[in-house]
């Protein structure tokens, strides 16, 4: 058994009076696909958005990848991560967003090679071949020229997913990347992220709605409820055989709004 | 008639001094739009304060007062500008303080997602700056941009108080040696407004062009 990749200890977060999160800990291994779910409000993008550096945690640690992602050891003492430490922490962690937040200004091929150049000085030439691979992968090749506001939604998530796959990330952490699309448009960002899921061994995170794909990906679901989990285990025995009654009036509310499971 | 042919000389070297104004002051304008609209929004208390400083003494003082103290008041300390530079140097700073806060307005528009993104894929704070945010800041500042550039264009007019001899300047020679108002002030009416429009024209086909593509019609 290898250590874990991601490991939550304790964490506390508030915004003004309102506790998101209360005392988590949570380890996630090397490779996992985890879903979250739960009720809007219960953490779970919270959590996604700390592990990316978006949000502060008031309390408790954070280690990714065998060091800590919130301070830093420095002779034996630990501080306050600076923005030196964050940033390399950030190259483990690559995020895509509800509402893609591609760059409107440059076109599709330009989004995916920008932060490569930038951050770790990628040549252009090399950048933008790796940025033809990703596309490939995710088929938009074709599209390569075009500006985001030319594309569907799916289409320009589709790009999201290309372009945090260009800094090579190894944990990946896609928040409800299939709530802002319509219907028809959900799968083929669905079958890109099982395509993904197939093809590396990254570890992924997953908040979602999308309880059908939820048991079909994840090797492991975690109820929140209340910024806290109230309950994890394989995928089928959380959405078949849920222990706790929290969980099951979640899931029955879902099934009843038309979510397929 | 030679005779007006030669006052209307006199007009056009003032419209060829009153353009060099308007492009001198507004290139000094845009530097300290940039400086103290970034400034306003540093995370050092330092910069902000001298932002700040800067942006509400030029807007809160009149700019004639300002053209007064760059020509006659410097020189007291040991600073001595010609006309122009003078004139350059009070419309470019008075302007720029109602342009820096142009600046920081569009820049505060740009979405939380936007930095976010930035954020996600790893970019340092200048490099958001430089890339994303900025790009697409400047589009929201053109429009007003060309406003602040027109109100250069006429405020331009002070600086035939310091005799400098600009389009306002000659119009009151041609006044004084021939007692006609009518004329010379007419003319210069028209120049005014020719070249206001010149610059609305230019901002708008720079604002059609660097928007091209942006709401996915106009490629």
């Amino acid at each position: 058994m290898s250590a874990p990749i991601i490991k939550i200890d304790g964490i506390s977060k508030s915004f003004g009076t309102f506790k998101v999160l209360d005392g988590l800990s949570m380890q996630v291994m090397p490779g996992e696909k985890l879903a979250l779910i739960g009720p809007s409000g219960s953490g779970k993008t919270t959590i996604l958005r700390i592990l990316m550096t978006l949000e502060r945690i008031d309390s408790g640690h954070i280690q990714v990848d065998g060091e800590q992602l919130y301070h830093m050891e420095r002779n034996g003492r630990l501080l306050t991560a600076d923005e030196r430490h964050l940033a390399k922490m950030r190259q483990k962690i690559g995020m895509v967003f509800q509402l893609f937040n591609l760059f409107p200004h440059k076109c599709v091929i330009d989004n995916v090679t920008l932060a490569p150049m930038l951050t770790k000085g990628v040549p252009r030439a090399a950048a933008e071949k790796r940025a033809m691979e990703l596309l490939d992968m995710v088929g938009m090749v074709d599209k390569a020229k075009a500006m985001p506001a030319q594309l569907s939604g799916g289409q320009k998530q589709r790009v999201a997913i290309a372009r945090a796959l260009a800094l090579s990330p190894k944990i990946m952490l896609f928040d409800e990347v299939t709530s802002a699309l319509d219907p028809e448009l959900v799968d083929e960002v669905l079958n890109v992220m099982r395509k993904l899921a197939a093809e590396t061994d990254m570890t992924m995170l997953l908040v979602t709605h999308e309880m059908g794909f939820a048991h079909d990906f994840a090797d492991r679901v975690l109820f929140f409820d209340r910024g806290r989990i109230v309950e994890e285990g394989k995928p089928d025995e959380i959405f078949r055989h849920p222990k706790q009654e929290r969980t099951q009036g979640f899931l029955k509310k879902i099934i009843a709004a038309g979510h397929r499971v | 008639m030679t005779q007006w042919s030669g006052y209307f000389g006199l007009i056009l070297q003032g419209a060829l001094v009153t353009i060099e104004l308007t492009l001198m002051g507004s290139v000094l304008a845009l530097v300290m739009a940039f400086l103290a609209g970034l400034g306003r929004l540093s995370r050092f208390f330092v910069l902000r304060a001298l932002a700040t400083a800067y942006i509400e003494f030029f807007r809160g003082t009149s700019i004639f007062v300002q053209l007064f103290w760059a020509y006659f008041v410097l020189p007291f300390a040991g600073i001595s500008l010609t006309p122009l530079q003078a004139g350059v140097l009070a419309l470019g700073l008075n302007v720029g303080a109602y342009a820096a806060e142009v600046v920081r307005g569009a820049i505060k528009s740009i979405g939380r997602e936007q930095y976010e993104a930035c954020t996600a894929l790893n970019l340092g704070r200048w490099q958001a700056m430089r890339h994303i945010i900025l790009p697409q800041a400047l589009l929201v500042m053109l429009p007003t941009f060309g406003n602040n550039a027109i109100e250069l264009l006429k405020a331009t007019a002070v600086v035939s108080l310091i005799s400098l001899a600009d389009l306002t300047f000659q119009a009151q020679v041609v006044r004084s040696q021939t007692g006609n108002t009518l004329v010379p002030f007419s003319t210069i009416l028209v120049i005014y407004f020719a070249l206001a429009l010149l610059i609305s024209w230019g901002v708008r086909s720079l604002e059609r062009r660097m928007a091209r593509g942006l709401d996915g019609v106009r490629v």
